[in-house]
């Protein structure tokens, strides 16, 4: 982020993979965030890594009061995201109190106040230098104590206590029926407030996160997907959300000389888009091993999404139009990730392609087919998700090609994917197979569109032969 | 009730605020009169020692906690009622 730029106030990070950029630079330094959501949406997890996270990226000792889970309970639990909070206690940067309110041996008589919860949150606090404190379920007090009237004003002492102590607090809700947190926390805890949810559509689960609020900031203000994996909690993906990335000059191959004349600039730009549509059978993926060939021939990594086919078979199915990709996985410059679009959601299959993304490096990224995709989400997921893929990939410079089949019948113009995908893509390439009269089918490819360059406009045949896809010589009209 | 048992009390205190010197005054008064000499009342100022609290589970203030006899009996408030506390430390039975 530029210097020159004002933050109005200072700001910690989240730890949370993404938030950071989606909150413009994280939490607000020494105030409450709330964190609402129903069960089951990822609360508790999202507090912990936090606070965690505040612990050993930023040396910042935390406390996790816990209204709910005792502190075994805790521990076992974020275990499995490698958090070892016992570690991190016996480091002294950590505290898990649990605040057991057991209904059944309380009484209550004459006046009182919440002092002792005060106390008690101090002294933790004080002890490790905490400046990160998380209160999970604070509301549980409600289940635990009749007098409403006093945890009401002892909750608002006690988020004015935490703002003057400056710690950086996450308090947790439950979602309530109209309102965000079944005790209207949202009334006292104003400087930022997230909701995350947790939908079932489709059979597949997604998680969502939206900052609902968040005072004197600019921030995100769409839902965006986020991750429960092994390295905790992602927010995905990791875009900005400007357009700003750089673009090149550069122009590379198609991997197909014929192709290449097609464009006035002799080729491609790199780090641009290229959308690759056609029915069942029009050569789509050959057209994207040809990409896929030209950049490993410029001993360039090549990240091969193959959604309908396994390596072996698309392997042994490019080999019969002359492109062998047998040496170039050996050499490690082609990458082939093979798997079934309805293998997981969406957003897992962005993960995964940014993870792959982050530890392969590669130039070009091939997606074959991403019309594929759309039988997992809804098209506007889809096309989110694509916007955030796409994105990701310029910011990295990086070639796209994305194959999308259509159907028959129906204009590719009008086509879900098509329509979610081609106003993003730089190139556009259309791909057809049409009878002619008598028994003879004629493929033909036609460049839609092409930013920044002049292209040939008219259809062009083609034949594939065991050298590849080549145009067919038209005679001069 | 049986004669013999003795009923240890802590209350728990956050400095001499009047809630806490009332639930102090109510339970000695209490006790003066229903368990004649057979108890022992020990006042914890979490000002003073604030790792206490946590091993009783207090969070409100004032809290009365019966150790003994078992099971622990808490009590929160000022302990102005005195029937419900008698009731609550089950140091007289309901039905009387």
């Amino acid at each position: 982020m530029a210097k020159s730029r004002k933050t109005s106030f200072p700001k910690t990070p989240t730890g949370i993979n993404g938030l950071d950029e989606i909150t413009n630079g994280g939490f607000p330094k020494g105030r409450p965030i709330l964190i609402c959501g129903s069960a089951g949406c990822g609360k508790t997890l999202f507090a912990m890594q936090f606070l965690v996270k505040g612990i050993t990226d930023y040396n910042e000792p935390g406390v996790f009061m816990s209204f709910e889970e005792t502190s075994e309970d805790l521990t076992q639990n974020v275990n499995s995201l490698g958090f070892d909070l016992d570690k991190l206690k016996s480091e002294n940067k950590l505290r898990v109190d649990h605040v057991r309110i057991e209904r059944s041996e309380i009484e209550e008589t004459g006046e009182y106040d919440l002092e002792a919860l005060f106390i008690r949150l101090n002294h933790a606090i004080d002890s490790v230098g905490a400046k990160r404190v998380v209160l999970d379920t604070i509301e549980s007090l409600f289940g635990g104590m009749d007098n409403e009237a006093v945890l009401r004003s002892e909750l608002r002492r006690l988020f004015h206590w935490l703002k003057e102590k400056g710690v950086t607090a996450i308090i947790t809700g439950e979602r309530g029926e109209n309102t965000l947190t079944r005790q209207g926390l949202e009334e006292y805890i104003s400087d930022c407030v997230i909701l995350l949810d947790f939908r079932v559509i489709d059979q597949i689960a997604t998680r969502r996160l939206r900052i609902v609020k968040y005072r004197g900031s600019t921030h995100g203000t769409n839902e965006y997907p986020f991750l429960i994996d092994e390295d905790g909690i992602s927010v995905i993906p990791v875009t900005s959300l400007k357009l700003d990335y750089k673009s090149s000059p550069e122009i590379i191959s198609t991997g197909i000389p014929d192709l290449d004349k097609s464009f006035s600039k002799g080729g491609i730009y790199r780090g641009g888009s290229t959308l690759i549509t056609g029915t069942a059978g029009t050569t789509k993926t050959i057209l994207a091993a040809h990409f896929a060939a030209s950049s490993c021939k410029r001993k360039e990594q090549v990240l091969y999404f193959s959604f309908e086919e396994s390596p072996d078979q698309l392997t042994r199915n490019i080999a019969t139009i002359g492109i062998n990709f047998k040496p170039m996985i050996k050499s490690g410059l082609l990458h082939i990730h093979a798997s079934r679009p309805s293998l997981q959601g969406l957003e897992m299959h962005l993960l995964v392609i940014n993870k792959l993304m982050e530890s392969l490096k590669p130039r070009t990224v091939i997606v074959d087919p991403i019309s594929s995709l759309i039988t997992i989400g809804s098209s506007s997921e889809v096309r989110g998700m694509l916007i955030r893929l796409m994105d990701t990939l310029k910011m990295n410079r990086i070639n796209a090609i994305f194959t999308s089949l259509t159907h028959s019948g129906i204009s590719e113009y009008n086509d879900a994917t098509v329509d979610a995908v081609s106003s993003l893509a730089d190139t556009w390439i259309n791909l057809t197979n049409e009878q002619q009269k008598g028994d003879d089918r004629v493929r033909s490819l036609l460049i839609v569109k092409s930013r920044g360059m002049g292209h040939h406009n008219s259809k062009q045949q083609f034949i594939i032969t065991n050298k590849g896809l080549q145009f067919i010589k038209q005679k001069a009209r | 009730m049986a004669k013999d048992q003795t009923w240890e009390l802590r209350l728990y205190i956050a400095g001499q605020t009047p809630k806490s010197i009332l639930a102090l005054n109510n339970i000695t008064k209490y006790c003066q009169e229903h368990l004649d000499g057979c108890y022992t009342i020990e006042v914890v100022d979490l000002l003073k020692n604030p790792q206490l609290a946590e091993g009783d589970q207090i969070f409100a203030i004032p809290t009365l906690v019966r150790k003994l006899p078992v099971p622990i009996r808490k009590i929160i408030g000022d302990l102005s009622n005195k029937e419900k506390v008698l009731v609550g430390l089950n140091i007289r039975p309901v039905t009387v």
